[in-house]
């Protein structure tokens, strides 16, 4: 690794999002659009100020998994992958590279996302703002390293399109959006614990409500942070420069 | 002969072909291209398959330091394999490929060795000078490096256009600019020239022997057999097998044909497993 070379793949992959608006456009606007929807659903109830945090973990979520996870096998497919892996760079710049863009409109899209539902949907959080919005990027920079790490076992779109399902819906169904965890079968309540976006949720919900304490939601991000570093080491490991 | 400029711009390059076709044309060329120091490739009892398919059977060959070496063979023949091969993206059954004396693939090789594959492989959602500028940083290349790729293959005028937005083969001009970056020792050319404008042919042929004179190695692979007469050296295969190595020149007398896409017929005719099929 070298972080000249990381840098310079980081700028490229934002120089390519630059040169498409419309991405960028979609990119920070849907997330808060479904957020918006979500809360104009719930306008008489108060189901939203239950729910909107796991939201915010949610849409950024699904969103970077998806482009990540579509930009990489593009990558790969149009032949720019096997140029790369015959010049000197190492396959961390790549998945570093590609983490570092990727993370800073993650970071962008959570700040809006956040914003929009706590001024514009009126979220209440009784926690720190910027606690929230450190788990929220968090949550989305592993939505982008997730995607990098499942376009390498995609040969197709079509696969990958796939992955979406296969590995993000059963986080969100064990998540605790749709039943609380303490109350799911003690086998998925075992499994959920395991799950990255799990933890994602409980820490939103714990600063929205400001029921645990600074250290217990960095505890929750720790986890996280582990499940990024994770996703980012194994998706270099699978990178092989030799493919039959 | 005649009608290829690079001949009469690079007359060392083509030493061999202006002596008469007797046997002491081949080793001038030989004695020229071994003055450098061992051989820019070496394969030896290469094996590759991709899927179930075996592409290449026990394939060796040696290509000379310095020269433009053409590999010529019929599309599907394991050009593009071998080729991966030696940039070491391939992944091999048996067999060694050594490229400037070190295995091939080793990470110090990746700033020596430049690889172009048949498809343009640049990013269409960035203009050319991006594409060359991100190729440069990832090489380590010296920033007055991209203009001086531009200017070689004739792409300033494009340098802020997007790469998305060029013809076929503009792209595939920015793709072999990017494999410039750096004056690689050797460059690796999948069918650098197909489907250009035959002005622009000749401008690349140009570029590659004077690339040449300037001591690189290139091996370019070609389907189109008259681009084997702009060639110091020729490897024909079929069906993942080398059936020539030999000067332009050499080639011809060996087969006592007039040209080498007949020179290729006859060598096929001899070659022992040659029952079946034509040329595609």
């Amino acid at each position: 690794m070298n972080p000249g070379r990381t840098l310079a793949t980081a700028g490229r992959v934002l120089t390519q999002v630059r040169h498409d608006p419309r991405t960028i456009a979609l990119l920070l606007v849907v997330p808060s659009l479904l957020i918006g929807l979500l809360a104009w659903i719930f306008a008489d109830t108060e189901v939203f100020n239950t729910i909107g945090p796991a939201m915010i973990a949610l849409f950024p979520f699904i969103v970077m998994f998806l482009i990540t996870s579509i930009t990489t096998l593009r990558e790969r497919r149009t032949g720019t992958l096997e140029r790369l892996l015959s010049m000197p760079l190492g396959r961390g710049d790549l998945i570093m590279g590609y983490t570092l863009a990727f993370g800073l409109l993650a970071i962008l899209q959570s700040a809006i996302a956040v914003g929009f539902a706590v001024w514009v949907c009126g979220l209440e959080i009784a926690g720190s703002i910027w606690l929230l919005l450190l788990v929220a990027v968090a949550d989305a920079v592993l939505g982008t390293t997730l995607g990098l790490l499942a376009s390498a076992f995609a040969n197709t779109e079509f696969q990958v399109v796939q992955f979406m399902p296969a590995l993000v819906f059963p986080q969100i169904l064990l998540g605790g959006i749709f039943l609380a965890r303490d109350q799911l079968p003690d086998v998925l309540r075992e499994i959920s614990d395991w799950l990255p976006l799990s933890h994602a949720i409980d820490a939103l919900q714990a600063v929205a409500a400001d029921s645990q304490d600074a250290a217990w939601i960095g505890g929750e991000l720790l986890i996280l942070l582990a499940w990024i570093v994770g996703a980012i080491v194994l998706g270099s490991i699978t990178l092989r420069r030799r493919t039959p | 002969m005649s009608e290829s400029p690079a001949s009469s711009q690079s007359p060392e390059a083509f030493g061999a072909s202006e002596a008469p076709q007797t046997n002491g044309a081949q080793p001038r060329v030989r004695g020229r291209l071994r003055g450098h120091s061992g051989a820019a490739i070496l394969v030896d009892d290469l094996r590759v398959k991709r899927g179930k398919r075996a592409v290449l059977h026990g394939l060796s060959l040696s290509v000379p330091r310095g020269g433009v070496v053409g590999l010529l063979g019929p599309s599907g023949c394991g050009k593009s394999t071998l080729m991966r091969a030696i940039v070491g993206v391939q992944k091999l059954q048996s067999g060694t490929v050594t490229v400037l004396g070190r295995s091939a693939g080793t990470a110090s090789l990746r700033h020596r060795v430049g690889y172009v594959t048949q498809q343009a492989s640049i990013y269409d959602d960035l203009t050319v000078r991006q594409n060359l500028r991100y190729f440069r940083a990832v090489l380590g290349a010296s920033a007055s490096d991209v203009d001086r790729v531009l200017d070689a293959t004739d792409l300033g005028d494009h340098a802020s256009a997007m790469a998305g937005s060029l013809s076929g083969g503009e792209r595939s001009r920015v793709s072999l600019a990017g494999a410039l970056l750096g004056s690689p020792e050797l460059l690796v050319l999948d069918e650098p020239t197909v489907g250009l404008d035959p002005v622009l042919r000749v401008d690349l042929w140009s570029l590659f022997h004077r690339l040449a004179e300037e001591g690189t190695t290139l091996l370019v692979s070609s389907h189109v057999m008259d681009e084997a007469t702009r060639c110091d050296r020729l490897l024909l295969m079929r069906d993942g097998e080398l059936l020539a190595d030999d000067t332009p020149d050499g080639l011809l007398a060996q087969t006592g044909a007039t040209d080498t896409e007949s020179a290729f017929l006859t060598l096929i005719q001899r070659h022992p497993s040659s029952a079946e099929g034509g040329l595609e």
